[in-house]
């Protein structure tokens, strides 16, 4: 399961409606082991494109160089699909590479850049294989306690 | 000649754990020849038909060496090795 704040998952929402129709990516950090996400990274997509999405080599190099001295990893890395749904593509299963991340998926295909829905799911992804799993928004306020 | 490499979370399955290992070579091409003999199966998930893969970037201490000259980078004494899977997906 995902626990994602409120803020944080409104943000991801945002940077995907203001770059409809590219694709919109990003991490959001968290500190090592804690399945926490706290800090949230919009990253330039250097593809710039409506289907891709790549983090630009010196921004990917100086956003590890960051999440290694904050003894950070990424809890999140986010992307939007802007005209399918909010599903892993062949090459996000391709070139997924954090076996530990939640990868959000946000689709803009209904809403665009406007303020209509969005969907939002998360997943998985280790060694070719997806699995979704549940999204839980917490509190923007406190962290979320335990389950019961 | 030892160059310092840092590994990421993906591929330190070979190398037990480790997020640094030293390695040696005069170019990339040899420092990653190195590190297969130490960590056997590094090279297959950076090297395809003799070139860096397309979705891993390597960095020279700050530079991506496929802006200095790709798998035959010359490194030296004291360089700083980073390989980093590309962040990326449709």
């Amino acid at each position: 399961m995902l626990r994602i704040p409120a803020d944080l998952l409104d943000a991801v929402i945002a940077h995907a409606r203001a770059d409809h129709p590219d694709e919109a990516c990003g991490v959001i950090a968290g500190p090592e082991g804690a399945d926490t996400p706290t800090r949230f990274i919009p990253m330039v997509n250097a593809a710039r494109s409506p289907t891709f999405y790549e983090f630009d080599s010196r921004d990917l190099l100086a956003l590890y160089r960051d999440m290694d001295d904050r003894g950070e990893e990424p809890v999140v890395i986010y992307h939007s699909h802007t005209a399918t749904e909010a599903y892993p593509s062949r090459t996000d299963i391709a070139y997924a590479s954090e076996p530990h991340a939640h990868y959000l998926l946000v689709s803009t295909r209904e809403c665009g850049s406007g303020d209509g829905p969005v969907e939002v799911r998360s997943f998985r992804i280790v060694d070719g294989e997806v699995s979704e799993e549940p999204v839980e928004v917490t509190s923007a306020d406190a962290p979320s306690p335990d389950a019961p | 000649m030892a160059i310092e490499v840092r590994i990421p979370t993906i591929l330190r399955p070979y190398t037990d754990g480790a997020k640094i290992v030293e390695g040696e070579g005069a170019t990339l091409a040899a420092l990653i020849d190195d590190l297969d003999a130490r960590h056997a199966g590094l090279r297959d998930r950076l090297v395809e038909d003799g070139a860096l893969r397309r979705f891993i970037n390597v960095y020279l201490n700050d530079e991506d060496v496929r802006f200095l000259g790709g798998i035959d980078t010359p490194l030296g004494d004291g360089d700083s090795v980073t390989i980093l899977p590309a962040v990326a997906g449709g």
